[in-house]
Parts: C-alpha cells; structure tokens; sequence
C-alpha cells in the first residue's frame, strides 16, 4: 500500500466526479437553499423548545445552537461523500459492476468510499462553519491550542463513526441487495443528533448511546466546544471510533467472501 | 359500461400492484420505522415538560404524535422519485401511449404501498401502546371516519404537489432535487415535528393559509381528539386540491407536448 498512488487516485477521481456534477449547476443551487432551509427549520423547532423554559435536558439555547453547527457540519460531510458512494454501492451489487471493482489494483474499500463526491454538500459544511464560528462569538468561547487540538481530535472521531455506520449498513446489501429504506432508518435515527442527548429520556439516552452511538456523533464535540466535556468521554469516544473503523473493514472483507455477483 | 371498463382499471392496477408490494414486506417495514421521529419528538417534549407551556396534557400530546405517526404513515408520496427513474429510463415512452394517464399507475402503487404497511403501523402502534399505557384510547366511530377521509385528502394534496414537481422532469433531469426542497417546509411546519399549536403567533398568523398544517397537524388533531376546526380544516384541504388539480392538468399537458424520449 502506497499512499502517492491512492492521493494520486484521489485526485483522479475529485477530478472525474467534480466534473460530472457539474453538469448540474442548478440542482447544485437548489440543494444550497435545502441546506439553508433545513438549517433554518431546525433552529426555528430548537426555538419552540425554548420558548417558555431557559433550559433543555441542562442546555441553554446558545449552546445547543453548537449542536445544530456540528450537526450541519457533519451532515454536509454525509451528502459530500458517504451519500453519493455508498449508494453507489447498492447499484454496484445489484448490476454487478462491483466485479470490475474487485478488479482493480486497488483497496476494494477506498474505490467504493471515495469515487464520488457531490460539490453541494460543500456548501453545507462552509454553512455549518459560519454557525459554529458565529456560536464560538456567542458563548464566549477561548481559542487556545488544546482546545482545539481536543474538538479536531472528537469531531474526526464523530466522522469516523458516522462513515462507519454508513458503510455497515451499505455493506449488508451483499446478502439483502435492497437496503435503500435501510439507509433512512438509519437518516431518522441520525436526526437525533440534532438535539442534546440529555434532553431525552433515560432509556432511549442508553438506546442512542449503546446501539447506535449518536450520541457520541455530535454531543461530545458539543461538550468540548463549551469545555463541559470530561476525559474519559472523550478517550470513549476515540476507542468507539476505532472499534467501529476496524469492525466495519473486518465486515466488508467478511461480506466479500459471500459476494457472488449478479445472476449467478 | 364506461364505469365498468373505469372499475376494472382500477382494480387490475391495484391487485397488480398490490402483489408487487408485497414483494417487498421488508423494505416497507424498514421504512415504517423510519417514520418514528415523531416519538422522539414526543420524548424531547414530555421528558422536558415542554407540554405545560402549551396547555396540553401529557396523554393528549403522546396521543398527537401517534396519530402525526399514523397520518405520516399513510401520506407518504414518492411519485417524483418513481417518475424521474421512470422518465430517465424511458419507461414513460410506453407509458404514454397507453390509454391511461401514467399517474394513475403511480397512485395505485402508493395506495397499495399504504395497504401493505397497515400491519407494520399497527404493530408499531401496539409497542408504543406498550411503553405509554396511560394513552390508550378508542376513537369513535364518526371521528375515526372524519380522520380517515382527511388523512387521505391529505395524502391527495401531497400526491398533486409532486406530480406537478414530477412534471418538471420534462424540462430538467433532476426534479427530486426541487422535491426534496419543498420537503423541508413540509417537516417543518406540517406539525409532525411540534403541534402547530406550539408554534410562536407570528408563524401562527400565517401558517394556516398554507396547506402544511393540514397535512399532518389537522388530520392527527382530529383522530386524537384534540381541539381543531373540522370543518373549517376539511374545506382547506378540499380547496387545496382544487387548485392543485387544474395546476397538474396543466402543467402535464404542456409537458406531454414537449417531451423528447430520451436518446431523440
């Protein structure tokens, strides 16, 4: 494995794909203004929680309006690449172009997770810069080296995670072939990570935190934003991140052997 | 003999679509469950003690987004997404020379869709039954009637608003895009999300011009028994459609005409 060959890979296909999306200028427009909206019903739902109480599961608004930041930042993350190329995924199986993919000289994995990637997602992630800056204003937020050493380090984790559970659930169409609708349970769940996990009860906080780790996805990078967050969290969420990378690897390899092309 | 020939369209589409969904009990059970958000919602609003702001009881509330579940449950539409595979495939070339208006394919597949995922909802319902006892309740005879009819005029007005977005794929390639535009205000302020009750007054003022709250909102507030004007909420949505209905002849009309297959 050398890495200048797969960045040159990579530039390669930054390159094919951001031409091909191209092509559609106003869909790339149209999706801006989804983005916006989308942000803009979240903080007005975030508002009518607020209304008549100053504090939601211990958060103020100012602070959860962090969580909507990381949120959009990590959804525009989502749209970029693991939308696009692990739906890809589903068409490879089912036509069984995935056979010309195992050819290849190349990771099976990195082809399938980075062949793609929708320019409209940027906008998203640039969105979600403007609101975590404008939320750093807000709360009164001390820039130094460890703090942000400590939000990069739990914000990768979180992406880590997200790419993870993402390409779980696209792995498992080798056997079922159509997991589309598994993908949009899994979109719904996700939306959780809108809110602070302890705005929620306590066993649906256990649910999001055991088996299906959302939890860590925005709200410990929240909590290290506003310096509330403890060490061992953040040591939990670095181990969770790496047991979920390193399981999802083991499971494509594991999938493979099972995968039989199409028709056969 | 007309209505004869009009009956047994209808009922051949059905049936044929009817077994074609239940090909797929899995993929529509997948996607009943990613219809829960609304439970979550619920979580965030009783854990937080949301409701008292808003002079509704805990039972009432838990009652409401069950039935917003329901109600989401059966107006789900999708028929720009069919279409514009369809239209890019050139499926829709056959299509056109039928003597039957391409739609009414599409609309006996979601009502066959809707049949299908009955049970689904039903077994969902019960779980939540389960964990929130105290919100049992037997609607009567007449309301459950009433809702019936308004969850589907709701269904109806969602139904012409994508097929007019689905007529757009006419003139562009990617009309889902503009879809999943417009379905941002339609979470939003649909009342699937938070009771358009809650919503602060200068939303209120204007919101019920618009035909969001009676997509979810209305239809849900009728089954649940919570306060709502039934008439004055059946005329909107009967209005609604008659607006939308002449708009979608319209517009199919004038994209007929310009329609190319693909490859011409």
């Amino acid at each position: 494995m050398n890495l200048r060959k797969y960045l040159n890979v990579y530039k390669k296909f930054l390159h094919t794909s951001l031409a091909s999306e191209l092509e559609y200028k106003t869909n790339i427009l149209v999706d801006l203004i989804t983005a916006i909206l989308s942000l803009v019903g979240s903080i007005f739902l975030l508002s009518i929680f607020f209304q008549n109480n100053g504090y939601i599961g211990g958060w103020k608004f100012e602070q959860a309006l962090i969580i909507q930041a990381i949120y959009t930042i990590l959804n525009g993350i989502t749209n970029t690449w693991f939308n696009p190329n692990l739906t890809e995924i589903v068409k490879h199986i089912r036509e069984g172009t995935l056979d010309f993919v195992l050819l290849k000289p190349i990771d099976s994995q990195f082809f399938i997770s980075l062949k793609k990637i929708n320019p409209s997602g940027f906008l998203e992630i640039i969105i979600g810069f403007l609101l975590l800056f404008l939320c750093i204003k807000i709360n009164q937020i001390n820039l130094n080296l460890s703090f942000l050493t400590l939000s990069l380090i739990t914000i990768s984790c979180s992406i880590c995670i997200l790419y993870s559970l993402w390409f779980f659930i696209s792995t498992t169409t080798i056997w079922f072939v159509k997991t589309w609708n598994a993908i949009e349970v899994l979109r719904s769940f996700l939306y959780i990570g809108r809110f602070p996990l302890n705005s929620f009860s306590f066993s649906l906080r256990i649910f999001f935190s055991i088996f299906i780790p959302i939890a860590f996805i925005t709200t410990i990078p929240s909590e290290v934003f506003l310096g509330l967050s403890v060490l061992w969290k953040i040591l939990l969420e670095v181990i969770v991140a790496t047991i979920f990378l390193i399981t999802s690897r083991k499971f494509w390899l594991f999938a493979l052997r099972f995968y039989s092309s199409a028709s056969s | 003999m007309i209505s004869n020939l009009i009956n047994r369209k209808i009922s051949t589409l059905l049936k044929v679509q009817y077994s074609n969904m239940l090909e797929y009990r899995v993929e529509i059970a997948l996607w009943a469950i990613s219809g829960i958000i609304p439970f979550f919602m619920l979580n965030i609003w009783t854990t937080n003690n949301l409701n008292e702001s808003i002079n509704i009881s805990d039972v009432l509330l838990s009652r409401y987004f069950l039935c917003a579940f329901f109600v989401r449950q059966f107006s789900v539409v999708w028929v720009v997404f069919s279409f514009e595979e369809d239209s890019l495939m050139g499926k829709v070339s056959p299509y056109l020379i039928q003597p039957l208006n391409p739609f009414f394919r599409y609309f006996a597949q979601h009502i066959a869709e809707q049949i299908t995922r009955f049970p689904f909802a039903l077994i969902i319902a019960f779980f939540f039954f389960i964990f929130n006892p105290e919100s049992i309740w037997i609607p009567n005879l007449s309301t459950l009637l009433l809702s019936i009819v308004s969850t589907f005029l709701s269904f109806l007005i969602q139904f012409l608003i994508q097929s007019i977005v689905a007529c757009l794929c006419f003139w562009t390639e990617k009309a889902s895009s503009i879809e999943r535009l417009l379905f941002i205000p339609t979470l939003f302020l649909s009342g699937l999300l938070a009771p358009v009750v809650s919503f602060p007054q200068y939303v209120k003022s204007w919101i019920y011009m618009t035909p969001f709250p009676y997509l979810i909102d209305f239809p849900a507030n009728l089954l649940s028994g919570n306060e709502t004007n039934i008439i004055g909420g059946l005329s909107m949505q009967i209005l609604w459609i008659i607006l939308l209905l002449p708009l979608f002849k319209k517009i199919w009309s004038e994209g007929t005409k310009k329609y190319t297959a693909m490859g011409s």
